[in-house]
């Protein structure tokens, strides 16, 4: 590979692709439009080879493959040493991982390894004119934002969120597959796996969601976020939380939206009862259009808010909601569910 | 066990960060008068050392990067029962990444040799990079294991860990030496009363600079860091920030034809 290359971890349990891989793929395509640049996806495992297809579908111009069975499951150890020695024979220029749980474990091992910089949860990823990987990411819980750079060192690694990046639709592309080899210098050292234990949620993650409906300490309890719910029902949406009612078992915390927990970005976000302190905002500040519900005037949400909304929501929402179902029955508005 | 180093890190109080201003000309954060608490998570990472010193004896040790300022901040950790603190403090660590932080705190932790543990929290809440238990556990070559959510003890001193991950859960069994950072479902942190920190205050943390590590000035501090600020901004406003008044019903009607124009029901 002459040109630069631009690589994405395409993480997998059990034959199950994690998105955030395929999102990433969707940035690194537009790196590589600005740099000239090769996109492959990094893809270790037993028996994964067909999952190489959708990568290149959704981006990848070469699918690097590591299929032994050492490789599955995934344990830090080897994975780190697979990768480590891919990036010293095909010397990437970028290298990006989902902040997972896998991916927040991996990536800075492998930066450690490779003596090289790491920056963690980016917002946005851009190249300067030198192509030098600008790396935007959010600091003190969103208030700040700063742009890093690794000048100096190569790979240029980051990780990125799940639901941050947007995947490229699906396109019938041409791609290929290399080999890596994995050979008996396999390090298989360090824990065993005993378990692996995995339950596919029913709902739709939240990161998916276009219509997030998010609830906060200002719910008050129990019965006022069952209107959350049926809002978002009706919105075809997700219910997202703060930390608060997750701490006080309103919310499980799967539903944590901001920097402890997931980061959305749907087309409409309705806040109720949160203050928008920057620990949250961080989580939901890449959102199309924001709406905010508070009682307080002064509450920072509004800060962030396209519309805010200053009342109390055991006001607002019960006509909100009617509103809404007279406008779904009477026609003039699609049911969720049934696109247009 | 033998010895279990703990490191912890006096991390600006939440509580505080909207007071956080970005001084305008030299685009350094204002920190001052922003009061340290423990990382919280570090709390967790404490507590499950200390569960194992209750019941099979061990030497808790604390570490920690940080200004001599955070000092009262260690004395309350070493007020939950661990043995002893070593605090690094020097000049020369100011600036350091993730990583250049990372060989500081190995080092210190080869120092402490032979240790079987190294507890941390699974990330702190200022950076909240959570990249340093992974970099540290690679620089010193021993194992790693994120996102703990539980651990006990197998036949022959063997750890089972449990690693939350998306949905579930991973077993694992490991055997020391390893590293493993902490998630607040691992265990309930306990507490001390005014009365047993303040007993605390008179305790000795030995404070160690450069001078004992003996790192080479390059691979330390800014100089020593890969990666670079470039820029720091505080987040533009780039919302419309319209109000919607009137009576419920009139809000109701507006935010419903909003939402309509939006295309998303």
């Amino acid at each position: 590979m002459e040109k630069p290359q631009i690589w994405v971890f395409l993480e997998q349990r059990g034959g199950m692709l994690h998105d955030v891989g395929l999102e990433l793929l969707g940035k690194a395509r537009e790196l590589a439009q600005a740099s000239d640049s090769v996109v492959a996806a990094l893809l270790l495992g037993a028996d994964v080879a067909a999952l190489g297809d959708r990568a290149i579908a959704h981006g990848a111009d070469v699918v690097l493959l590591a299929d032994h069975a050492l490789l599955e499951p995934y344990r830090l150890l080897p994975y780190t040493s697979v990768l480590a020695q891919a990036c010293r024979e095909y010397h990437p220029a970028i290298v990006l991982l989902g902040a997972t749980a896998m991916g927040m474990e991996l990536a800075p091992r492998l930066a450690a390894r490779l003596d090289t910089g790491l920056s963690a949860h980016c917002i946005d990823l851009k190249l300067d004119a030198d192509g030098n990987l600008l790396q935007m990411v959010p600091g003190w819980g969103g208030g700040v934002v700063a742009t890093i750079k690794c000048p100096a060192h190569r790979p240029q690694m980051a990780t990125v969120m799940p639901g941050v990046m947007k995947k490229l639709e699906p396109a019938p592309r041409s791609g290929r597959v290399i080999h890596l080899a994995v050979g008996e210098d396999l390090d298989v050292s360090g824990p065993q796996v005993l378990e692996v234990y995995r339950e596919e949620p029913k709902e739709r993650p939240l990161e998916a969601a276009e219509v997030v409906v998010a609830g906060g300490w200002g719910m008050g309890g129990k019965e006022g976020w069952k209107l959350l719910e049926e809002l978002a029902g009706l919105l075809g949406g997700a219910v997202g939380a703060t930390r608060p009612p997750v701490d006080e078992g309103w919310a499980s915390e799967e539903q944590m939206i901001g920097q402890s927990g997931k980061t959305v970005r749907p087309r409409l976000y309705i806040g109720v009862g949160i203050s928008g302190m920057s620990h949250h905002v961080v989580g939901m500040d890449g959102s199309d259009f924001v709406v905010a519900i508070n009682a307080d005037p002064r509450a920072p949400i509004f800060e962030v808010a396209d519309i805010g909304i200053v009342g109390d929501f055991r006001e607002i929402l019960p006509p909100l909601l009617d509103e809404i179902r007279t406008r779904l029955q009477g026609g003039g508005m699609n049911p969720p569910g049934i696109s247009a | 066990m033998d010895r279990i180093i703990v490191c912890v890190k006096p991390v600006p109080d939440p509580k505080t960060w909207d007071r956080l201003r970005l001084d305008p000309v030299t685009k350094t954060l204002m920190r001052e008068e922003i009061p340290s608490i423990i990382n919280p998570l570090d709390k967790h990472a404490l507590e499950a050392a200390l569960e194992i010193k209750d019941t099979q004896s061990a030497e808790v040790v604390l570490l920690s990067m940080a200004p001599d300022s955070s000092l009262p901040v260690l004395r309350e950790a070493l007020a939950l029962g661990a043995d002893r603190a070593v605090l690094l403090s020097d000049r020369g660590f100011a600036g350091s990444d993730t990583l250049a932080t990372s060989r500081i705190l190995a080092e210190a932790i080869r120092r402490l040799a032979p240790f079987d543990l190294i507890f941390c929290g699974n990330f702190t809440l200022d950076g909240s990079t959570a990249q340093v238990p992974s970099q540290i556990g690679e620089l010193l070559g021993i194992p790693n294991i994120m996102h703990v959510s539980h651990l006990e003890f197998g036949d022959s001193g063997r750890l089972v860990v449990t690693q939350k991950i998306e949905h579930g859960y991973v077993k694992l069994a490991a055997e020391p030496p390893v590293l493993l950072s902490f998630t607040k479902e691992a265990n309930t942190p306990r507490y001390r009363t005014f009365l047993e920190i303040m007993a605390a205050e008179t305790r000795e943390i030995a404070i160690w600079t450069n001078a004992d590590l003996n790192l080479d000035e390059a691979l330390i501090g800014l100089k020593g860091s890969p990666t670079q600020m470039a820029d720091l901004l505080l987040r533009p406003k780039t919302r419309q920030g319209l109000r919607l008044t009137g009576n419920p019903e009139e809000i109701a009607q507006r935010l419903v034809e909003k939402i309509q124009q939006l295309g998303v029901i």
